[in-house]
């Protein structure tokens, strides 16, 4: 065995390789062709990091043995769970995977302050902070899993909600600055503490939408950052901390753009309650919603010169993407030009769409964001609409009294036709009606999107 | 061995790296950055390991053990999902080409 002083230069000498790693990692999935040696290279540097930590880190044989039957147990299950998920089951996946590193960044701050030995005031204030926001962002994904993964169907809210997550949030400040100060600190305190700090992020994350996850997921991981950082204070740990602040900005930068896309401030979606005002807002929208067959929707695309595809929430439902570029690939043949515009909050994170798009192999010149598109549907023929809502509402554009009012959406609504695939009549997630599907050129097709869609296959096919 | 004034240096300038490197992503890698920066923090699994080495009474194991569980689904969990929806765009990209 190496002297001490090696067996430290050796260690920080791996976490800085390590966190050299993540930084080029996170860089080469800047670009589709690098991404995937990106995320390797990451993998290289956890491993490496990981393996070192294991042969140094001095534990007795019974420590040592915990340490690898959790990694056995954690590093199993998740990649079971990983391997098997669907890709349309993604944003929940990563929810789930983020909430557990928020859990273990607070599960090393209750070690740290159960165990009641540290004494220097910044450990013990970085340790609270980072087991505080650990925890909340823990309790949090597990729940914003459990709206995705529709385990959790209702939006609980109440009058006072906001008062009552300020009290949480100060007993938490209170608790915090006892076990700091050590006016009072021992288990109980400590305890509390962080059962506060879990009811925090439940009641935070319940009255929270469907339609705002992506915002929230992306906000719990950038937190989860922010926690690592601050466990890496308190262990003395470089790699946690720059691991964690790279990925607490990267996070907070993320967050902020996807918040901009819905033109919604991160304290809205998050204070606001999206979708009580909804009641009130949609008067305005009037009219009836005409049904088409398949088969004539068939025969008018079939016939179309240019095509637009709006992909929503109800694709990755229905895991209709592989029918869906089927049947662009159809219409292609037969002369039509097809692309698909995607919003930059369609389904329930950002590049959603993407990638079931990419994993349907749909190329990516056919597809673009809402910027390259916009004016691009005047001249389409058809725009067809799949599953999705909000995003294509032009209520967002004209109706201030809509609670979307000032989002950026596709202007779907200027086609010269519009086909809506929709389950059923009812209102999308947000609950706000859509005037889009009551306009004159508009006709609504019912359905389950792949099977809707296999219909329109059948329908080109026939058409010739 | 980092203190102080050093620790905050160490944050400053990685938080301008995390900024920088994700400023430059186009649109449709978001949903795989995310999932990637969801892997790196996975990292927290190191301090995880240190934490549980030093327990030294059943609660701390008990507690210790939940978060190298924890930290570990967080790393490999994290890093199977990236590789897997990273893969997808590299076959599309090739089907572009070919």
């Amino acid at each position: 065995m190496p002297s001490p002083s090696t067996i430290q230069t050796l260690t920080q000498l791996s976490y800085l390789i390590a966190a050299a790693l993540f930084i080029l990692g996170l860089k080469r999935m800047s670009s589709p062709v690098t991404a995937v040696s990106g995320v390797r290279w990451a993998g290289v540097g956890m491993v490496l990091a990981t393996v070192v930590t294991i042969g140094f880190m001095g534990a007795s044989p019974l420590n040592l043995g915990l340490v690898l039957a959790a990694i056995a147990i954690g590093g199993i299950v998740a990649w079971v769970s990983g391997k098997r998920v669907a890709m349309t089951d993604m944003p929940q996946m990563i929810a789930l995977y983020n909430g557990m590193g928020g859990g273990a960044a607070a599960a090393i701050a209750a070690v740290e302050l159960y165990t009641g030995t540290e004494t220097n005031v910044v450990h013990l204030t970085m340790a609270t902070i980072g087991g505080f926001i650990g925890a909340v962002s823990f309790s949090g994904s597990l729940i914003a899993f459990g709206k995705l993964q529709g385990l959790i169907t209702k939006s609980v809210r109440f009058g006072g909600q906001k008062f009552v997550n300020l009290a949480i949030l100060l007993i938490c400040a209170a608790l915090g600055f006892m076990m700091v100060s050590g006016t009072q600190s021992g288990a109980p305190i400590v305890s509390a503490f962080f059962g506060f700090a879990l009811l925090l992020g439940i009641a935070m994350t319940l009255p929270i939408g469907g339609a705002d996850m992506p915002v929230v997921i992306s906000l719990y991981n950038a937190l989860t950052g922010l926690a690592v950082a601050f466990e890496g204070f308190v262990l003395d740990n470089a790699a946690m901390i720059i691991a964690g602040t790279v990925v607490g900005s990267a996070g907070t930068l993320l967050t902020q753009l996807m918040a901009k896309a819905m033109n919604r401030s991160l304290s809205n979606v998050l204070f606001a309650n999206f979708g009580e005002t909804s009641s009130a807002g949609t008067a305005g929208v009037t009219g009836t919603q005409k049904a088409i067959e398949a088969s004539d929707a068939g025969v008018m695309m079939a016939y179309s010169q240019k095509i637009i595809i709006v992909p929503g929430y109800g694709l990755a439902v229905a895991q209709a993407q592989h029918k869906v570029w089927e049947m662009a690939q159809l219409l292609i043949d037969h002369g039509v030009n097809v692309r698909f515009a995607i919003h930059p909050v369609a389904g329930r994170m950002p590049g959603h769409m993407n990638v079931l798009l990419a994993e349907a192999g749909v190329p990516y010149d056919l597809i673009s964001d809402l910027d390259e598109i916009n004016a691009e549907f005047d001249t389409a023929d058809v725009a067809l609409i799949i599953g999705a809502n909000d995003v294509v509402n032009p209520d967002a554009r004209s109706n201030k009294g809509s609670p979307i009012y000032g989002m950026p959406i596709l202007n779907a609504d200027k086609a010269k036709n519009v086909i809506v695939i929709k389950r059923g009549q009812g209102t999308g997630f947000s609950g706000i009606d859509n005037a889009l599907f009551v306009l004159d050129q508009t006709r609504m097709l019912y359905g389950d999107a792949q099977a809707a869609v296999g219909q329109l296959i059948q329908a080109i096919k026939a058409a010739g | 061995m980092i203190d102080g004034v050093i620790a905050l240096y160490i944050f400053m300038l990685a938080a301008f790296t995390g900024y920088e490197v994700i400023s430059r992503v186009p649109v449709i890698l978001h949903t795989p950055l995310m999932s990637g920066s969801n892997f790196v923090h996975g990292i927290v699994l190191v301090g995880a390991m240190v934490a549980l080495a030093a327990a030294d009474t059943t609660l701390l194991r008990a507690i210790g053990f939940v978060g190298v569980v924890l930290a570990a689904g967080n790393a490999v969990g994290g890093y199977v999902v990236t590789e897997r929806m990273l893969k997808m765009f590299v076959t599309a990209a090739r089907k572009k080409g070919a």
